[in-house]
């Protein structure tokens, strides 16, 4: 796919894309959170929507998370600081992400899906989050970083998971 | 275990001020039990709200006190609850989460019901006797079902008080949040589904304790400082309540983290600010200084017993909760707003929601985990007692005393050991 930034077409290809949704995962499995802040633009947002409303507009509808930049940045801070209890300690999570598609190409945004099974292991309880992936990724410096990253889930509920208080 | 045991399992000493909850009622499957019988099935429950079912054929399929029912508004335009189970052998009748029609029919074998719930249609009924009666088969209803203000409550007794009377003080209080739009209130779009794997009791605790929230929500308040909200508006004083029938509540100001009716807090954004000005002085205008006052500078957190949560803080949340098993809950949680709310203050008020409320908010996943936490210490069944004791000599019981939470006890205390019934008020209402 080819993706125009100034006067340059750059080629993106699906494996430059999966190379990259599979570094961020590794980056938040981690908890190496405040590099995985440096994947993301100055505009960046981060949202969940709720399981009854996957196309819902968080202006209108109730989500589980709608971040922007401000907000995802105070997230990480609380989740690397003591006294997120949901996090502390920090739940071991392990993403499987796949079916990595480029849906489209528009101007310098490119969009991409993917599938995502995240496996949160907490008090020895194992929750398995499911959904799919949209990312609006954009190219900055030769590197590919994230506008928009909405995780839809499939789960009709958060049962018995109860929270979504790692990024998912 | 019969009524005499329960008995022991509160203590109520309000001599020296002492008052202590036995955690089986936390764990043991034969009080869950009784609590179905002799709680969830004499009182009012929360089903929904009138703003769900707009429309004429309007319906939503969801679990109310654990049972599958189907909230609808007939063609008739009345609203009802009909059990979701079809009169012929059972199956669901409604199988999809939420619609519009003006008949159900059963996948099974075809009965068809209207949207009131009559059975309209049965393939071959030649096939049966005279004594067979379509008009006994219309699906099931609670026997009671009244609203109030767009709240829309079931019960399962049929000589419950009326619902205005059950409701008490805490109409007072349900009353400060309706009126705070002229339009009526609606509940917007977006379910917040989710659980605890703790007993439903520790949520009817937690969402209405005080004293837990500069700890649990320590992170909340410093976003709060981060976004420019002064520290001094941190320092909340308030009061906690016994509101009649198990219904408590507690009020307090200033709101540190804003209120979208109507107090300002930096994270808004000065645009906001001359609506929020507006609206403040819209309600003095409708109501007088004082109540507007409390209306837009005071938070609430309101509970409806046995287990309807009205929080009236940085948004307003409408959260009601079941136990599927002592250890186990199921919640679900709505966002309540002005009908007629500006797109972009509806906007503002979602995005301040989510800062604390919901299972991915900066302070309900770290209630989530404080209460799946009791639940995993009470394995330590020789700790018996948990302590509910605070302000029990104050005459006047602050926001984080527990006050509140002795409301709700002593009203539980009473239905289990059917000392009284839920059918006649609260014998006393302990103001300590």
């Amino acid at each position: 796919m080819a993706v125009v930034v100034g006067q340059q077409l750059h080629t993106i290809t699906r494996q430059a894309v999966e190379d990259f949704l599979y570094e961020e995962a590794a980056l938040l499995d981690e908890w190496r959170l405040d590099e995985w802040l440096e994947l993301l633009t100055e505009d960046a947002t981060y949202e969940v929507p709720s399981t009854d409303t996957p196309d819902g507009d968080p202006q209108n509808t109730l989500f589980l998370i709608a971040d922007d930049k401000t907000r995802i940045r105070s997230r990480v801070a609380q989740l690397l600081g003591k006294s997120a209890w949901a996090e502390n300690p920090p739940s071991r999570t392990r993403r499987m992400i796949s079916n990595v598609r480029i849906r489209q190409v528009e101007g310098e945004a490119i969009h991409v899906m993917a599938n995502f099974v995240v496996y949160r292991l907490r008090f020895e309880q194992m929750d398995t989050y499911v959904g799919r992936y949209e990312y609006t990724l954009v190219p900055r410096d030769g590197r590919l970083k994230i506008r928009g990253r909405k995780a839809i889930l499939d789960l009709e509920a958060l049962r018995p998971h109860g929270k979504v208080s790692f990024i998912l | 275990m019969d009524g005499c045991s329960v008995e022991n399992l509160v203590i109520d000493n309000i001599e020296d001020g002492l008052f202590r909850v036995n955690r089986r009622v936390f764990t043991d499957p034969v009080i869950g039990e009784l609590e179905r019988q002799r709680v969830f099935e004499q009182c009012w429950i929360y089903a929904g709200h009138e703003s769900e079912i707009p429309d004429p054929g309007d319906f939503r399929a969801r679990h109310v006190a654990g049972r599958p029912v189907i909230l609808t508004r007939g063609s008739d335009g009345e609203v009802r609850v009909l059990l979701n189970t079809c009169t012929h052998r059972g199956a669901l009748v409604c199988r999809q989460p939420s619609g519009n029609t003006k008949s159900f029919q059963c996948p099974y074998h075809a009965w068809t019901f209207s949207n009131h719930g009559e059975l309209i249609g049965i393939p071959g009924e030649d096939a049966y006797s005279e004594a067979f009666e379509r008009r006994e088969l219309a699906l099931a209803t609670p026997p009671r079902l009244e609203c109030y203000r767009g709240f829309i409550f079931i019960s399962f007794n049929p000589t419950i008080d009326g619902l205005v009377e059950y409701l008490a003080g805490a109409k007072e209080y349900l009353d400060l949040v309706c009126d705070q739009s002229e339009a009526g209130m609606e509940i917007v779009g977006g379910t917040q589904l989710y659980s605890m794997r703790a007993n439903w009791k520790l949520l009817v605790e937690n969402s209405m304790d005080g004293y837990h929230a500069p700890v649990t929500h320590q992170r909340y308040f410093e976003f709060l400082v981060e976004m420019g909200v002064d520290s001094r508006a941190m320092r909340r004083t308030g009061a906690g309540k016994s509101l009649g029938n198990g219904h408590a509540v507690i009020e307090s100001a200033p709101a540190p983290g804003g209120r979208p009716i109507a107090a300002w807090a930096p994270h808004f954004g000065e645009a906001r600010k001359a609506e929020l000005e507006a609206i403040r002085r819209r309600l003095e205008e409708r109501f007088g200084a004082e109540r507007a006052y409390r209306i837009t500078q005071t938070n609430r957190n309101l509970l409806i017993f046995p287990n309807l949560i009205i929080n009236d803080i940085m948004a307003i949340t409408v959260r009601t909760f079941f136990p599927s098993t002592p250890d186990y809950m199921e919640i679900a949680a709505w966002a309540l707003a002005p009908i007629d709310e500006l797109p972009e203050h509806r906007a503002m008020r979602l995005d301040n929601f989510l800062t604390f409320l919901g299972p991915g908010g900066f302070a309900t996943p770290d209630d989530v985990e404080m209460l799946e936490s009791c639940q995993m210490g009470f394995v330590n069944r020789e700790v018996e007692w948990s302590d509910i004791s605070r302000g029990m000599k104050r005459q006047h019981p602050l926001q984080n005393d527990e006050l509140q939470m002795r409301a709700f006890w002593r009203r539980w205390h009473e239905l289990m050991t059917l000392s009284a019934a839920a059918d006649t008020p609260a014998r006393h209402v302990a103001a300590v």
